[in-house]
């Protein structure tokens, strides 16, 4: 079982593409893995024939462990061992007639269930309660040492954290005591990396919340003048729009662009924009690239693309990871405000709630406006209250003048 | 003679000779340039002979205490200029040995003064040679006396190590200004060739790099031996006749007179960064005196490199050595383990030795940190008490909460030899309890380093 992604610490077979026999060649999908984040091929590293088909399909298995081995045709393969049992030291078939005879799982991803670190360090990440599977080394041979651990708490986590509590998941496994008053449902992968980093943000991270009310009739106006020159060319949501004025702000607000990192602060001239998708099970939070640098069309097909793919559990990595700031929308569900949980090293995130015909003084008189509202959560580290309510009047004033995205 | 190199190398030191090694290892063509013998004032004028200087006064102490274990060895004679020989025969098998290494990895060694010129460019004599990726500044350092006080170094009656390295015989008495390595090493020797010393610090103690309780055993070691030991002293004055130097010297609120033989100056070391050519190359030095580098030891001026000493303290051999390494292997492309100063070992081989690592205790006070000192003593150590070795201890300070060994001290006989495991500990980032875990061998002085990692855990064994 290959390390499949960079938090990846089992995985599940979901479906075997080749079977006990089947000719394989080098890069051929030999199975669909189900990672902490995604469902991503497990590739063939060498041509040959499969063989020892260890792992059935549902199973989960350690990173490292062997799940099956390529063999050269005809040639003899030894019983390999279970694949719940510790990564074997050595290849189970001959190491040396590569191509034939590798084993599935390289050896770096054999590597991979150690972590090298030294003992202060083990004992300052046992004490911190820190995973140091999620601290990057930087001694010799990638070893952990104090210094990565004294900034492990701001790095830049390699997967994309939850931003709010997920709709209710339809839980796949279901223990159910006859007679008993609860139910234990063994936590899914991507629950567990949900629980994993939801921890490293709300706790570490001093956060505090801006929250401000947008008028949304002109916003929806122009959607609609839009839409309707789009025509069959596609179509423009206030999501999008809310995407591109958020981008747009962020490049005149860079101080909020920004992550935080221990002994320093990163400030991005891109805007590569995380937007927090419910999916089943949980959340994952695509990165739009380049955000403020796209078109309104661009953007809007971007994310479409990108919360397709993730509820179809498609995601590469570098599809979620590296974003500068976030966005979660809940007001399709109807929520008139909300906060969301910051996703570390960035310094901010928006809430936005769900926009609603509310009674709007203008002109001196009362009148029914499209109404919205956002929340912004801020890391008090990086971004003050004025700089972030700076940077949310901006948001604001583009959302209500939507032709200020022109200028 | 091809005159344009990979890598040319400016000072044949510890730090210029192991970095042409590394170099010429890694597969580029490299020159060394040396005005003076190969091995520089490591080899020729400073750790090496001193060495076998020191050994020389330790065999005279050991054979004058030699009744006591059994051994008769009648009335010793001391003849300094038989030590002096031997030990120049020591500098210099090991500056034939440097010449044998620059052979064997086929170094081209440019005899001469190097002068430093724009465009990666060492002229030497009338040659110029070019570097065609960098060229590394390894100058070193040389003694200085105190001319403003009268006391410049005149080579007979006021010296430094320099000449005293060369003495034909012991003088009847010396006066030794400054108590740092120098100083403790000089006034260690000379005491055991019969001269009388008299060992002058400015600071309020001997040794003030080291741990206080370093200072305060070698103090009444000095002390008891018979040698006068004046801390916290200004000289204010001092006078060289021919035969002899007159001084003033103001300590404890009282000025006292010392006549003397001679002088020693051991109050520190200057870079030699004059004449060759640093300006001109756009090579700039720090308000210290040092040439001013970056974490990657790149001088001002991109190309050129400073290593050893004139890069900055501490001025030991063995830092230069391992940043010539570091910046060879930068050049050749490869990721070096960063250099981690604090992490250098410190070592005065008097007797007893000194060897620390780290921080000291008032160190750890000044900073704050919550931390433990263990302690013991070789006065508890069998192996010390068999050899008659038992001053001096072992001193661990270790982080209470993590037991990261923050500082380690030892005094004491092979404390210079002792101190590497805790080296190792140190740059491996052990804690105390993983040198505690390592087996030491019985009866060795290496348990005390055991115990002390044990005392400082409350766990102390053998107290």
């Amino acid at each position: 079982m290959e390390a499949l992604s960079p938090t990846m610490e089992e995985g599940r077979v979901v479906k075997w593409h080749k079977r006990d026999g089947d000719p394989v060649k080098a890069g051929e999908t030999l199975a669909e893995v189900e990672t902490d984040k995604a469902v991503m091929d497990l590739v063939a590293r060498a041509d040959g024939v499969l063989r020892q088909v260890a792992a059935a399909e549902g199973q989960t298995v350690p990173v490292g462990s062997v799940v099956a081995v390529i063999a050269a045709p005809g040639e003899p393969v030894r019983a390999a061992p279970p694949p719940s049992s510790p990564p074997p030291p050595a290849p189970a078939s001959r190491p040396t007639a590569a191509p034939a005879g590798s084993p599935v799982a390289t050896p770096a991803a054999a590597d991979a269930a150690r972590v090298k670190a030294s003992p202060l360090a083990r004992r300052m990440a046992r004490e911190a309660g820190v995973d140091l599977k999620l601290v990057t080394g930087s001694g010799p041979g990638g070893r952990v040492v104090r210094k990565d651990l004294e900034s492990a708490s701001a790095m830049p986590l390699p997967v994309a954290p939850p931003s709010e509590p997920a709709p209710a998941p339809r839980p796949p496994v279901v223990v159910t005591q006859a007679g008993a008053g609860y139910e234990d449902v063994p936590l899914t992968q991507i629950r567990k990396t949900i629980a994993k980093r939801l921890a490293t943000s709300l706790g570490p991270v001093p956060h505090f919340f801006l929250t401000t009310e947008v008028d949304m009739e002109r916003a929806g106006e122009a959607r609609d003048a839009l839409n309707q020159s789009l025509g069959e060319r596609g179509s423009v949501s206030f999501n999008d729009i809310i995407l591109k004025a958020t981008a747009l702000a962020l490049v005149q607000h860079r101080a909020c662009n920004a992550w935080f990192q221990d002994d320093h602060i990163r400030y991005w001239n891109d805007v590569h924009l995380g937007m927090a998708v419910a999916v089943e099970d949980g959340l994952i939070t695509p990165v739009i690239r380049n955000a403020d640098r796209k078109s309104l069309a661009e953007l809007g097909k971007a994310a479409k693309d990108l919360a397709d793919k993730a509820r179809s559990r498609r995601l590469q990595p570098n599809e979620y990871t590296g974003s500068t700031f976030s966005v979660s929308n809940l007001g399709m569900f109807d929520i008139d405000e909300f906060t969301a949980v910051i996703n570390p090293p960035e310094a901010g995130i928006i809430a936005v709630g769900s926009i609603g015909q509310k009674p709007t003084v203008v002109s001196g008189l009362v009148t029914p406006r499209r109404r919205m509202r956002i929340t912004m959560s801020c890391d008090h580290r990086v971004i003050d209250g004025a700089t972030g309510a700076a940077f949310l009047r901006t948001l604001k004033q583009m959302l209500e003048n939507p032709l200020a995205m022109l200028l | 003679m091809a005159n344009s190199f990979d890598v040319i190398i400016l000072g044949g030191g510890p730090a210029g000779y192991v970095a042409a090694i590394r170099s010429a290892q890694l597969g580029m063509s490299t020159a060394l340039v040396e005005k003076d013998k190969l091995g520089g004032v490591c080899v020729n004028i400073g750790c090496i002979p001193t060495k076998a200087l020191l050994h020389s006064a330790y065999i005279a102490r050991l054979l004058s205490n030699a009744k006591e274990f059994g051994v008769e060895a009648g009335s010793v004679k001391t003849d300094y200029g038989v030590a002096m020989q031997r030990s120049r025969r020591v500098s210099d098998q090991n500056s034939k040995g440097v010449e044998f290494l620059m052979k064997k990895h086929k170094v081209t060694v440019a005899r001469g003064a190097g002068m430093l010129q724009p465009g990666r460019k060492v002229k030497v004599g009338s040659d110029v040679l070019e570097a065609k990726q960098a060229v590394l500044i390894a100058t070193g350092s040389r003694v200085k006396g105190l001319p403003q006080i009268g006391l410049e170094i005149n080579k007979t009656t006021v010296i430094s190590s320099d000449e005293a390295l060369l003495l034909e015989k012991a003088p009847p008495s010396l006066a030794v200004i400054g108590a740092g390595a120098v100083g403790m090493e000089f006034a260690d020797i000379f005491h055991a060739f019969g001269t009388k010393i008299t060992l002058i610090e400015a600071l309020p103690r001997i040794l003030p790099l080291e741990d206080a309780e370093a200072s305060d055993t070698l103090a009444r070691s000095y002390r008891k031996r018979g040698i006068e030991v004046i801390v916290g002293a200004k000289v204010k004055k001092g006078t060289a006749g021919k035969d002899k130097v007159a001084l003033e010297v103001e300590a404890g609120g009282a000025t006292q007179k010392i006549e003397v033989a001679a002088v020693l100056m051991a109050a520190g070391r200057a870079v030699n960064t004059e004449g060759i050519g640093l300006a001109e190359c756009g090579v700039q030095v720090t308000d210290r005196g040092f040439i001013k580098v970056d974490a990657t030891l790149q001088t001002t001026a991109p190309g050129y490199y400073a290593i050893g000493d004139v890069a900055g303290p501490p001025m030991l051999a063995h830092k230069g050595s391992r940043e010539g390494v570091f910046v060879t292997e930068l050049l050749a492309g490869k990721q070096p383990h960063p250099i981690k100063y604090d992490n250098v070992p410190s070592v005065t081989y008097c007797h007893p030795e000194v060897a620390s690592i780290g921080l000291t205790e008032d160190q750890c006070k000044e900073r704050k940190l919550d931390y433990v000192a263990g302690r013991f003593p070789f006065s508890a150590n069998g192996r010390a008490r068999g050899s008659g070795e038992t001053e001096g201890f072992v001193k661990i300070l270790r982080d209470k909460r993590y037991g990261e060994i923050l500082g380690a001290h030892i005094v004491g006989a092979h404390a210079s030899e002792l101190i590497h495991e805790l080296a190792v500990a140190r740059e491996n980032e052990y804690t105390v309890e993983e040198v505690e875990l390592a087996i030491h061998a019985h009866p060795t002085m290496s348990e005390a380093v055991a115990e002390a990692a044990l005392d400082s855990l409350g766990r102390v064994l053998n107290i």
